[in-house]
């Protein structure tokens, strides 16, 4: 297969980026998109130019460090993906591909399609854990959880914190990557105590970090490599709600 | 409070409410004109019932504040959300999961309400008005007839009711999820029963231009 991809090209996160274009070939269908970048960059640096940057990590769709914004969806023309899991089947031959960095003005592009997702680090430092003492490990029964509480909870655990969520909804709200944190933590006994002070704390942190506000647009949920429900987002709103009138 | 007010969500929660809020008077609005259907001396009565009863009169201000309030915080909201995405995307979004209407929410806010002007100039400035200065006011079955001949208006006003259809098609189920009263059972239902309503409400106030430019009133 052939292609002609048009890439972003930013030198660092002050220089004002363009896009570029190169011609691709004799890529199997069965490549991944990650491989297909690798044999590009191969081949840049095999003609002494710089390779493109972009992020990637575990390459099984777990670790949430690859992004890009393939002809206008996050992690590409596939659903509950991530990049590294897309392939270059889903495009036909002689496609023109364009490939842009997560787009948000919390997300600075650090070089090419490398974005700066610390603010997502920052959310969950505001308030994405459980400090109370929850003692030494319990027999196994010994706290009762309901089988729908316990599902739902580790659903919204699946977030790994890609950004897609941000880079898809057209406010660039990070409302369900939130409400995944506040839910898996809010719907487990030792999450619970906490709920309150964490749905303020990390909605606090999500707007002063330049965050959107969510219009129900529901792109978030269908971009969302892990399929998270925007359903989490009525719990944060919820908790969020309560926790402010209780104040 | 205010910090709570200044907050994404608080934002969102005032103009989800009031926008159900509206939604609630739309059911008024449109009850009282479907009696012209039937009766133009009852119509007639409905009218000056809401132009004597006292507490129609407290709750005209109510709309009135409800109304502003929706408009500033959508206004709000729409600015905030202007400036997260500095550097557009080039090829725009894709994601087929979005519905039209929550995607262009604000422009068919703008449309509403740009026909609410001529609404209030047409309607509301020869009827309310009138009786607030204590003058006469016109009768409204005469204004409905007289308006409702008129082709260009018609359009208008159903356009103006399409606009309105999509608006509340996704503000109904939107502003229940933002004040958190949904979840993944409810999320489904929530937004069909949108989709009837808005149907129902749009159904109602087309039924009235198209019964007076048919003539369908003169026996």
């Amino acid at each position: 297969m052939k292609f002609k991809l048009k890439i972003w090209h930013q030198k660092n996160a002050k220089a004002k980026g363009r896009f570029e274009t190169f011609d691709i070939d004799n890529i199997s269908s069965d490549t991944s998109f990650l491989e297909m970048l690798d044999i590009l960059n191969n081949k840049l640096i095999c003609d002494g130019k710089e390779p493109i940057a972009f992020d990637h990590d575990c390459r099984e769709g777990i670790c949430g460090m690859c992004s890009l914004y393939i002809n206008g969806r996050a992690h590409g023309p596939d659903d509950e993906i991530t990049t590294c899991q897309l392939h270059m089947r889903k495009f036909k031959d002689g496609d023109t591909i364009v490939i842009e960095p997560w787009r948000s003005a919390a997300f600075p592009v650090i070089k090419d399609l490398v974005v700066n997702r610390h603010a997502f680090d920052q959310i969950l430092q505001a308030g994405g854990f459980v400090s109370v003492n929850t003692g030494g490990v319990p027999d196994g029964n010994a706290i009762p959880i309901a089988k729908s509480d316990a599902d739902e909870s580790m659903d919204a655990s699946a977030c790994i914190g890609c950004g897609a969520c941000v880079a898809t909804c057209k406010n660039g709200s990070a409302m369900l990557f939130v409400a995944a944190r506040v839910s898996a933590l809010a719907k487990l006994p030792q999450g619970k105590v906490e709920a309150a002070k964490r749905a303020k704390a990390m909605i606090a942190k999500m707007d002063e970090l330049g965050f959107g506000s969510c219009t129900n647009t529901q792109a978030c949920q269908a971009e969302c490599p892990k399929g998270i429900s925007i359903a989490h987002i009525a719990r944060l709103n919820r908790e969020f709600l309560c926790a402010k009138l209780k104040d | 409070m205010i910090g709570f007010l200044c907050s994404s969500i608080g934002r969102k929660l005032v103009l989800g409410l009031s926008g159900l809020f509206l939604v609630i008077f739309l059911v008024v609005h449109v009850s009282l004109n479907l009696i012209a259907l039937f009766s133009r001396e009852s119509y007639e009565a409905a009218c000056g019932f809401m132009d004597s009863n006292l507490l129609v009169q407290v709750l005209v201000p109510v709309l009135a504040l409800g109304f502003i309030v929706h408009i500033i915080c959508s206004i709000l909201v729409t600015l905030m959300n202007q400036t997260t995405r500095p550097v557009k995307y080039l090829v725009g979004t894709k994601t087929a999961a979005s519905s039209w209407a929550s995607k262009n929410m604000f422009v068919l806010g703008a449309i509403v309400l740009g026909f609410l002007g001529l609404h209030f100039f047409h309607f509301w400035a020869k009827m309310q008005l009138q009786h607030m200065l204590g003058h006469e006011g016109a009768n409204a079955y005469e204004l409905l007839v007289a308006l409702f001949s008129k082709w260009y208006y018609c359009v208008i006003y159903i356009a103006w009711v399409i606009a309105l259809y999509f608006h509340i098609s996704h503000g109904f189920w939107s502003a229940f999820q933002t004040i958190g009263a949904s979840n993944s059972k409810w999320i489904p239902r929530l937004q069909l029963i949108a989709k009837i309503y808005a149907i129902v409400i749009a159904t109602a106030f087309i039924s009235i231009p198209i019964y007076f430019f048919f003539g369908l009133n003169v026996p």
